[in-house]
């Protein structure tokens, strides 16, 4: 969420009469990418105002806190910062097309070669033996020489044999592909019950690119994480509350839990707030002190505003939901922030409304880390409350907390192990006099016209010093359901997960760990956050030499620096052994990025095994995923939910869009969409993984069957004289494609399954054909080339050998032409029915259907050209009237086809399964397993579930901007009567936003999320 | 090709075995069990079926003879000088002589043999007009475009039948003489010229046109035979049955051959004495030389020959089953090895474990 305002000047236009009188000026940047500046001038009234990014609302926000608000249109369309990011939508397109359009054009290579070998065959021929046929045969009258025959037989030869050439492939790919993404949308297991929607393939050519994904880029917000903040465990005084125990006092996991806390006690309490140890609510009822305490810090020391609407129904509006959970949490326990004033806190404490005086906000910002108050309670005692991060904050304890802070930053550790976000909570009491003395230099330091933020820092320093401690809280970053599952499964199918967010390093490690894609089993995490070229050089040559260092597996000479040729680099460092993470800042980022550090940061990154990438804008993101895309020759896709994750998206080979959160601009640019992160690994491992699977196979039986058939021309040319003619009837060569053998194979491409959904999910590992592109690459292609030629080969050459001398048993001819087709045809279709059998592994109904019905269809199909009606009809078409009875009452004929589909399938079968016996693959195992019901072995279900020990300090994150201390005590987003609005005038409330905006811009703004605008009018 | 299937908010999916890719499946997987049997009992049948059909081409004898009359090579070179060169040849004869030592079981088949006669090919096989030679009048008139350059004659007239195929009609004859005991004199052997063609050829695929006025000459009234030939289609034999279109040797001719070196059925040596066969004795051949073949190098055979179950000699189709059944056997027991091995170490591997 962030603070957007309108210039306070236009505060006046309240009402619509004035709005639409209104007649400024807006002098502004040309339109640009940079999400977080803004800078224009507004003319209006003779006088000129400034614009910055905060006084903008970016297409595809959404409001918060406020129901509507007036604007004006900068930019619109194309020229908006949203689409000025998202780059081009390129056309995708899977690896398997591109290799699919080379091999098409090797084998239209090839198709030219035979032509060419054949013409020059025929020329030869018709010098040869042509001339002195011609008693018989006289050339055609245009044909006067040898070598025109030659030239006019290539082209008839390019007609025959374009067959080779698989033109029905494309159709069939794509007919396949829609088939998959029906499966995809019809999965009742990626459809998400709460927001009813299915998954959604929204293009249908990339599904088989989903079996062969290497590279994850995830976005956190939305995407892992839920964008919920939850309060879920807390620590004080060296008590640690909030674990779950069950009836028998065991800790509890998820589903098994008891009743949680009930809070009817409190009229005010946040009904959907749950808590499941009610030994917190007993300490506060009971009176505890120090529980006490630590709640009202929790509902004094914040930024959150309160709206009441009616009486008891209270509504905190929290510009960071860390800050609304701690809140919430303070009000259930019966601390309830109340409301505010500028100078005022009003809180009900246990059912009595105490309205404490709000001296001070020590604001939040980035280096500070944390925030503080300074409040007067009604007594009349000053105390400061400060939360912030433990690694700040335990230094400046007061050293006679040393005992309870031993005890605390064991709690911390614990927290911080869970995966949970940790502050810790401190007080101090001050003196009237040192407050005194302290406010009058504060109001010096605010005063001062050079340096201000570090003579305030000092000051702030100053007074936050000697704490007591309190405790420390522990708020749960709800993750998106199934998600540390969901990674750790594809983490063992080698996917490698690269989080690029908006969010802050804290944030974004947080998430790492919770999610478990950091672990404490790692070697290192190596954090980068430098601010020039050469600190961001450094620390990436760092790591690297760590790693190398570890792994020692390289001597001293080898030097990191400059262009070194990046494969030797790859494979060094490819093989580091240990675990290491990169975390990167989005500044440092924009360093790596560049052309010539690029490859040493791709090389670094992807040694690691995690990769982080924190404040990064969307368009670093699209930047990052091109970078892998260019050098990694891997597939990569991309998963996010918001408009900012747009680029990435499209950049990316496949682009997942998490449907049904914030705005459908990601689902749009996407190609694949559904509700819920953890169904990736279903789209990957079960669809992906078939897809990938379905189409290999495909494809190879494709080109194979081609070849089988086609070839055989090839082999009848020399024996014809070169002259073209073809092998099979006519009808049979426009038939083959299009009925006698497609449908088999379009059934396999679509049902084929090795293994069955469940077994991909429990063996990950088999997803690592695809990745590794074992089963349809240019060596498959030539093995699947060399089989239909074998099977061509055999099918010319064993009918000739047998039609050579044979009779039939009548006496009469056998070895006549029409016979000789119709033999060969026959067992052609017979040996690619059995091969497409053999290549057949999930039998269905639709299996069986197919490909006894196309056998079926060539017999009936063949008898019915051959009939005596339809020749009766058509003499001059249907020539082999006759000829299928004939041929096919004929023992040596039949004798002939088994011998073919023997010769043929037998060599497949033998190599199959000796490849089964020696080399198995993974599924073939699993199948084989399944097959005899043995129990799996449990090596291959190396799912880690580790217990994470809590040796990592900092837990601390919070997604908090610094400015609303300042806000708030300015009193100018408060929604206060107009009197009280008057007060203040323009000049100061102008510096504020002024100030405000210069902070902000300081930092780099998170582009994630909607705004927000507090400032209504 | 972006493409959207259902809207946003959509029902369930339904829950069905088709939909969530469960339908019941049978997955066959290459087991030992099934593969092992599978190649020892092909390469037992295969063995099997190889050995009869080895043994039963074997039983089958054969007599051939090379009448090309090449230089030399007997008393057809003769004819073949003499016809060089000469269009058409002249009426010239010459005679094969052999003897049988003992019976040649019958019934006996008579082929003649042409090599390096390219029937198969494109422009030579397309050379005809099937609607012609179904007897259709129309067709009978207006020769199919294939049939060029013989589709009109010279004077203009249809070519009847038309096209390469028929004008190369072969036309070389045969009468075969016996000659029981030396001296004695020489017998014609009766040779059945019927029933040499396929039922369905001589029954639908060739016709004659219809008669007029129940003569096939009139029919043909207006055509030209094909250049090549001495004489016309309708007076192809004496017998209405076996003259025009439906001539058995013209039918036999036009059923074009897959391969350059092809045979075609003669005829049958099946009446009379020699029923059983031809018996032992001398026998002669008179042939009728006219055909040319040595201008494109190609041969003329003449064969005797009986047939078995599985057609005419044949050796390959044996030999072939043997050795694949044979490779079957082996690869079957390399298999077994193999599988052998393999599970041993499938088992070690689980000790290990």
């Amino acid at each position: 969420m962030k603070v957007r305002q309108a210039i306070p000047i236009t505060s006046e236009l309240g009402d619509i009469s004035k709005l639409a009188k209104f007649d400024g000026e807006v002098i502004c940047e040309p339109p640009n990418n940079k999400l977080d500046k803004f800078s224009g001038t507004l003319y209006w009234k003779e006088n000129k105002f400034p614009l910055s990014n905060q006084n903008m609302l970016l297409r595809g926000c959404v409001l918060r806190n406020t129901e509507w608000c007036f604007g004006l249109v900068i930019f619109a369309g194309p020229d908006t910062k949203l689409m000025q990011n998202s780059g081009r939508t390129k056309f995708k397109r899977t690896s398997i097309d591109r290799l699919m359009n080379t091999l098409v054009l090797w084998i239209f290579g090839f198709l030219v070669c035979m032509g060419v070998i054949l013409a020059i065959g025929n020329a030869i021929w018709e010098h040869e033996v042509g001339t002195r046929f011609q008693v018989y045969l006289p050339w055609d009258e245009a044909v006067d020489s040898a070598f025109f025959s030659g030239f006019l037989s290539f082209w008839s030869y390019i007609i025959i044999l374009n067959t080779v050439v698989p033109i029905s492939l494309y159709v069939s790919v794509e007919v396949i592909r829609l088939g998959h993404s029906y499966f995809i949308n019809w999965d009742k297991k990626m459809f998400c019950m709460k927001k009813r929607t299915p998954a959604e393939a929204r293009t249908t050519t990339l599904n088989e690119e989903l079996g062969q994904v290497e590279y994850i880029f995830s976005d956190k917000t939305g995407t892992l994480t839920q964008n919920i903040m939850v309060f879920n465990k807390c620590s004080i005084n060296g008590h640690s509350y909030g674990d779950v125990f069950d009836v028998l006092g065991h800790k509890a996991e998820l589903g098994e839990r008891p009743a949680p806390v009930d809070f009817s006690f409190n009229p005010l309490a946040d009904k959907k707030f749950l808590f499941w140890d009610p030994s917190l609510l007993e300490a506060v009822k009971m009176g505890d002190p120090h529980t006490h305490e630590f709640f009202r810090l929790l509902s004094l020391c914040h930024t959150v505003m309160s709206e009441e609407k009616s009486e008891g129904e209270l509504y905190y509006k929290a510009q960071s939901p860390d800050e609304g959970a701690l809140v919430t949490a303070a009000r259930n326990f019966g601390f309830v922030f109340r409301s505010r004033t500028p100078k005022t806190i009003t809180v009900h404490e246990l059912g009595t409304a105490i309205t404490y005086q709000l001296l001070a906000i020590l604001d939040f910002n980035n280096i500070r880390k944390r925030m503080s108050v300074i409040v007067r309670n009604p007594e009349g005692k000053i105390r400061l409350y400060c939360k912030g991060a433990d690694t700040i904050l335990l230094d400046r304890l007061h050293p006679s907390t040393q005992e309870l802070l031993s005890s605390t930053t064991d709690h911390l550790n614990e927290y911080a192990g869970d995966g949970l976000r940790t502050l810790v909570l401190a007080y101090k009491d001050l003196d009237e006099e040192y407050y005194e003395e302290w406010a009058r230099r504060r109001l010096q330091a605010s005063l001062a016209q050079d340096s201000r933020e570090d003579r305030l820092a000092c000051i702030y320093e100053e007074v936050e010093s000697d704490m007591m401690l309190l405790g420390a809280t522990a708020i749960e970053d709800k993750l998106q359901q199934g998600v540390p599952e969901t990674i750790a499964l594809l983490t063992l199918a080698n996917i490698k997960i690269w989080v690029l967010t908006g969010d802050k390093q804290e944030t974004a490690v947080n998430i790492g760990y919770s999610c478990k894609m950091l672990t404490d089993d790692m070697t290192e995490v190596f954090i980068v956050t430098g601010h020039t070229v050469l600190e961001v050089r450094e620390e990436l040559r760092k790591a690297r030499e760590k790693m190398m260092d570890s792994s020692h597996t390289v001597g001293n000479g080898f030097t990191y620096q400059g262009k070194l040729s990046s494969s030797k680099l790859t494979s060094v460092l490819e093989a580091v052994a240990g675990e290491y993470a990169l975390v990167i800042n989005g500044h440092s980022l924009a360093h790596a990025l560049e052309a010539d550090m690029e490859l040493e940061f791709l090389e670094t990154a992807c040694a690691c095994k995690a990769v982080i990438c924190c404040r990064v804008t969307p368009l670093q993101k699209a930047q990052v995923v091109e970078l892998v895309k260019k050098y990694k020759k891997a597939v990569t896709l991309a998963i996010g939910d918001g408009a900012n994750d747009v680029s990435m998206i499209k950049t990316a080979h496949i682009g997942v869009g998490i449907s049904g959160q914030e705005g459908i601009q990601a689902v749009l640019a996407s190609d694949y969409s559904f509700s819920q992160f953890k169904f990736l690994q279903r789209l990957l491992l079960v669809h992906g993984r078939w897809s990938y699977l379905r189409m290999c196979k495909f494809l190879c039986y494709f080109f194979y069957k081609n070849f089988a058939f086609t070839m055989v021309h090839f082999w009848f040319g020399f024996f014809c004289g070169f002259s073209a003619q073809t092998v099979y009837d006519q009808y049979f060569i426009t038939l083959y494609n299009i009925v006698y053998t497609s449908l088999p194979v379009l059934a396999m491409g679509v049902f084929d399954q090795d293994v069955p959904e469940q077994r991909s999910m429990e063996y990950p590992k088999l997803y690592e054909p695809g990745q590794l592109n074992l089963l349809f690459n240019k060596r498959e292609f030539f093995i699947c080339i060399a089989q239909g030629i074998y099977t061509s080969v055999l099918m010319f050459f064993i009918p000739y050998g047998v039609f050579a001398e044979a009779t039939r048993d009548d006496g009469t001819q056998l070895a006549d032409y029409q016979s000789f087709a119709v033999t060969v045809a026959t067992s052609l279709v017979i040996v690619v029915s059995v091969q497409i059998g053999l290549d057949t592994g999930y039998w269905t109904a639709i299996n069986h259907f197919f490909i006894w019905g196309s056998l079926a269809v060539y017999f009936a199909i063949l008898f019915a050209m051959h009939s005596n009606g339809l020749f009766d009809m058509f003499p001059n078409q249907f020539r082999f009237v006759g000829n299928a009875q004939n041929t096919l009452a004929q023992p040596t004929v039949w004798l002939t086809i088994v011998l073919t589909t023997a010769v043929c399938i037998m060599p497949v079968v033998a190599f199959r399964f000796l490849r089964l016996s020696l080399k198995p693959d993974l599924s073939d195992t699993v199948r084989y397993t399944q097959l005899v019901r043995k129990k799996q072995k449990a090596q291959h279900r190396c799912m880690r579930r580790v217990g994470r020990t809590g040796s990592r300090r900092s837990g601390y994150a919070f997604s908090h901007q610094e400015g609303f201390g300042e806000l708030i005590m300015s009193g100018k987003n408060m929604r206060l009567s107009s009197l009280a609005l008057s007060s203040f005038s323009t000049r100061s409330s102008s510096s504020w936003i002024e100030s405000l905006r210069r902070k902000k811009s300081d930092s780099a703004n998170s582009p994630s999320g909607g705004a927000e605008k507090p400032f209504k009018g | 090709m972006t493409w959207s299937v259902s809207a946003r908010g959509a029902h369930q999916p339904d829950n069905t075995a088709f939909t969530q890719q469960r339908l019941p499946a049978w997955q066959p997987l290459l087991s030992a069990g099934i593969t092992l049997p599978l190649f020892f009992c092909a390469g037992l049948a295969f063995i099997g079926l190889g050995l009869g059909l080895f043994y039963s081409s074997n039983g089958i004898k054969e007599l051939e003879y090379d009448y090309t009359g090449n230089p030399g090579t007997g008393n057809c070179s003769l004819c073949a000088t003499e016809g060089q060169g000469r269009s058409p040849p002249p009426n010239c004869s010459c005679a094969w002589h052999f003897s049988l030592p003992e019976l040649l079981p019958g019934p006996v088949y008579l082929y003649y043999e042409l090599s390096n006669f390219y029937q198969n090919n494109r422009r030579y096989g397309v050379s005809r007009d099937d609607a012609q030679l179904s007897g259709l009048a129309s067709a009978l008139r207006h020769p199919a475009n294939e049939c060029a350059p013989y589709q009109l004659s010279a004077t203009g007239l249809p070519i009847a039948p038309c096209g390469a195929i028929a004008n190369s009609l072969f036309n070389d004859s045969f009468t075969l003489w016996y000659q029981r005991r030396p001296g004695e004199r020489y017998v014609e052997v009766p040779l059945d010229r019927t029933a040499i063609a396929w039922w369905t050829d001589y029954h639908v695929k060739f016709r004659n046109p219809p008669l007029v006025n129940g003569s096939l000459k009139l029919a043909f009234s207006g055509t030209a035979p094909p250049p090549n030939w001495h004489r016309p289609v309708y007076e192809l034999s004496p017998d209405p049955n076996n003259t025009g279109f439906i001539n058995q040797d013209f039918v036999v001719w036009m059923r074009t051959a897959a391969l350059p070196t092809f045979r075609k059925l003669y005829a049958r040596i099946r009446q009379g004495n020699y029923s059983a066969g031809l018996p032992r004795g001398a026998y002669f051949v008179n042939i009728t030389y006219n055909y040319p073949v040595r201008a494109f190098g190609g041969h003329k055979l003449i064969i005797f020959s009986n047939i078995s179950w599985m057609g005419g000699k044949n050796p390959f189709l044996g030999i072939a089953y043997l050795v694949v059944g044979s490779l079957c056997i082996l690869m079957g027991f390399v298999m077994l090895v193999v599988y052998i091995r393999y599970q041993d170490q499938d088992d070690d591997d689980n000790d290990d474990e």
